[in-house]
């Protein structure tokens, strides 16, 4: 019978990952686009955290995934901030148009 | 058992709950409150500063090995805090002059350095995690911070994107090395990383090592994760800027030794390649870089990532020599930045802050105190005896040549000359070209000790090297027992 090991979850994190790391570079459309691909990173190493944490037999993993979630909702509410006083500033949040500031 | 553990973090204790109360005392109190609880804030870092030296220096790890505390983390913490009191001090005025002023300044302020604190004593990935974040996101805030300038948010915005994608990668990296070697614990994995000796470490450790690495030269802006330092560090208001230059920076810097070090000693060889190649690379982007620029702030920024190629040179050597070295080079690098970020902010004309390279012509006509001290900063910068910034290089560069890193060494002086250049063009436009009209004549208390201070140290450096130069020898020693 087949069964879902180990492997399987680190390659859905490793796939979940790759995906947040294109989605920061590759999006030349929305900033809250960002936002949810930096999400989809958190998530992957969440992933990552509790499947070694059950497969060690640790509880360490756990509790890392705790703070992880707790520290991400904090990260969350200040990017928002941050995109809502830009948008006030400028009156658009595309990727492309953020280039005030180059050399 | 809990009150040693308390003890132990004393320091940090006392932030965490001046940054509370000054939170509450900003609220409650009526008209505006900046300048008191800024006041109230470098008392904070002071007394923080005044328990730790008073405290223990033994090694001494609390909270069962998530905290620890020996020389090595007082060194860096006195660093920070000595960075923050003095960037705190230096802002006051500059915030009023812009109208920007708001108690949560300082505030923010006291949070981040608690958290440079937490994760420059972490024992355990997860308080490295904790503490890196809570330094982070007030940041993120601060770059913002001046929210009706569309430059100042666009800092933010995109300190903010990058910030969080390399707290990915550097969990990404924790997760791979907890799966691999079953702790996140430093001491259980040197033991665990040790074991493995002879025999190849496994590859999981090892990926998991890059991108923990990756996360941290982010943070310290080493190439290739510079390109967020020089727009955050124009668009950021300049006392935000001054800040941002030095605290973090050295922050992450120990942060990143102690990790190389601690956890991650035994596999030397593997890290030692990488830490070679971004220094080389910093090196280059922050002597090239930096050529082309007319925007001070920005020719800071890559004089910065100049600055951190270098340190990182004396710690691809990972020798305690190097570490000392790398340990003096940072504490210079503070006393050059806060010297230099302090004049930038007493560049205003008519009340307008200007921060054009070409707006410093003829300084030395206008305002000669200051052209002398920002002279004294950019040659010291440059690396030109007898000033403090050529012994920073000399150090970390001839532990690289004891360390056999010959390569490192001759590129690192070349582009140190190239990087002379530029440095040399500021004294140029100084001294040479005719003035462009008179900054404001105002400058405050807290400026004028900052730039006595900055001018005394990388003066004073060469005469009096002893007490830097074995404190940082006794902090290096303690990563390189027996």
């Amino acid at each position: 019978m087949f069964e879902i090991g180990l492997a399987h979850y680190l390659t859905v994190a490793a796939v979940l990952f790759t995906l947040g790391v294109f989605g920061i570079f590759l999006n030349r459309k929305n900033v809250i686009i960002i936002m949810m691909s930096v999400e989809l990173i958190l998530l992957a190493v969440n992933i990552n955290m509790v499947a070694f944490s059950s497969f060690l037999n640790d509880m360490v993993g756990q509790v890392f995934a705790m703070f992880i979630l707790t520290v991400a909702a904090a990260e969350a509410a200040i990017g928002l901030a941050i995109v809502v006083v830009y948008f006030r500033n400028r009156g658009s949040i595309a990727v492309e148009e953020i280039r005030e500031l180059r050399g | 058992m809990i009150t040693a553990d308390l003890a132990t973090v004393l320091p940090e204790l006392l932030l965490a709950l001046a940054g509370l109360g000054l939170l509450m005392f900003g609220v409650f109190h009526k008209g505006d409150a900046t300048r008191v609880v800024s006041v109230l804030a470098i008392l904070a870092f002071a007394a923080a500063l005044l328990v730790m030296a008073k405290g223990d220096t033994q090694s001494i790890t609390a909270f069962n090995g998530l905290f620890q505390v020996d020389r090595f983390t007082v060194f860096s913490k006195g660093l920070i805090l000595l960075a923050a009191a003095f960037t705190t001090a230096m802002s006051v005025d500059f915030l009023e002059k812009e109208k920007i002023g708001r108690f949560e300044y300082p505030v923010l302020i006291v949070f981040s350095t608690l958290g440079m604190l937490t994760m420059v004593s972490a024992g355990d990935f997860l308080t490295l995690y904790m503490g890196l974040e809570l330094q982070s996101l007030p940041l993120y805030v601060l770059a913002a911070y001046n929210r009706d300038n569309q430059r100042a948010t666009e800092a933010g915005l995109k300190y903010f994107v990058l910030g969080a994608l390399a707290s990915g990668l550097l969990l990404y990296g924790i997760s791979l090395v907890y799966g691999f070697a079953g702790t996140t614990q430093f001491s259980s994995l040197t033991l665990v990383l040790g074991a493995t000796e002879g025999a190849a470490p496994s590859m999981g450790v090892i990926v998991g090592m890059v991108f923990i690495l990756a996360g941290l030269a982010f943070k310290i802006s080493a190439v290739p994760f510079h390109m967020w330092t020089p727009d955050v560090y124009e668009g950021a208001p300049t006392s935000v800027t001054a800040f941002f230059a030095v605290t973090p920076k050295i922050a992450a810097f120990t942060l990143l030794i102690r990790v190389l070090e601690g956890p991650f000693g035994q596999l030397g060889h593997q890290w030692q390649q990488v830490i070679v190649v971004i220094a080389l690379l910093s090196m280059f982007v922050g002597s090239f870089g930096a050529l082309g620029q007319n925007n001070i702030k920005r020719l800071l920024a890559y004089s910065s990532i100049g600055h951190v190629g270098f340190a990182l040179v004396g710690l691809a050597a990972g020798t305690e020599m190097g570490i000392q070295g790398v340990l003096v080079y940072l504490a210079i690098y503070l006393f050059m930045n806060i010297g230099a970020f302090a004049i930038v902010m007493l560049m205003r004309r008519k009340g307008v802050a200007v921060e054009g390279v070409d707006d410093l012509a003829g300084l030395s006509k206008t305002h000669p105190a200051l052209a002398y001290v920002m002279a004294g900063v950019m040659f010291s910068m440059a690396g030109i005896p007898p000033l403090a910034g050529f012994w920073g290089k000399f150090y970390v560069f001839m532990a690289a040549v004891q360390a056999g890193l010959w390569t490192l060494s001759i590129v690192g002086l070349l582009t140190s000359v190239v990087s002379a250049f530029y440095y040399l063009r500021v004294i140029k436009v100084m001294f040479m070209d005719e003035p462009k009209g008179e900054f404001d004549r105002h400058i405050g208390k807290p400026a004028k000790l900052v730039l006595v201070l900055s001018t005394a140290v990388i003066i004073l450096f060469s005469i009096f090297p002893g007490p830097l130069l074995s404190s940082a020898k006794v902090a290096a020693q303690v990563l390189f027992p027996g």
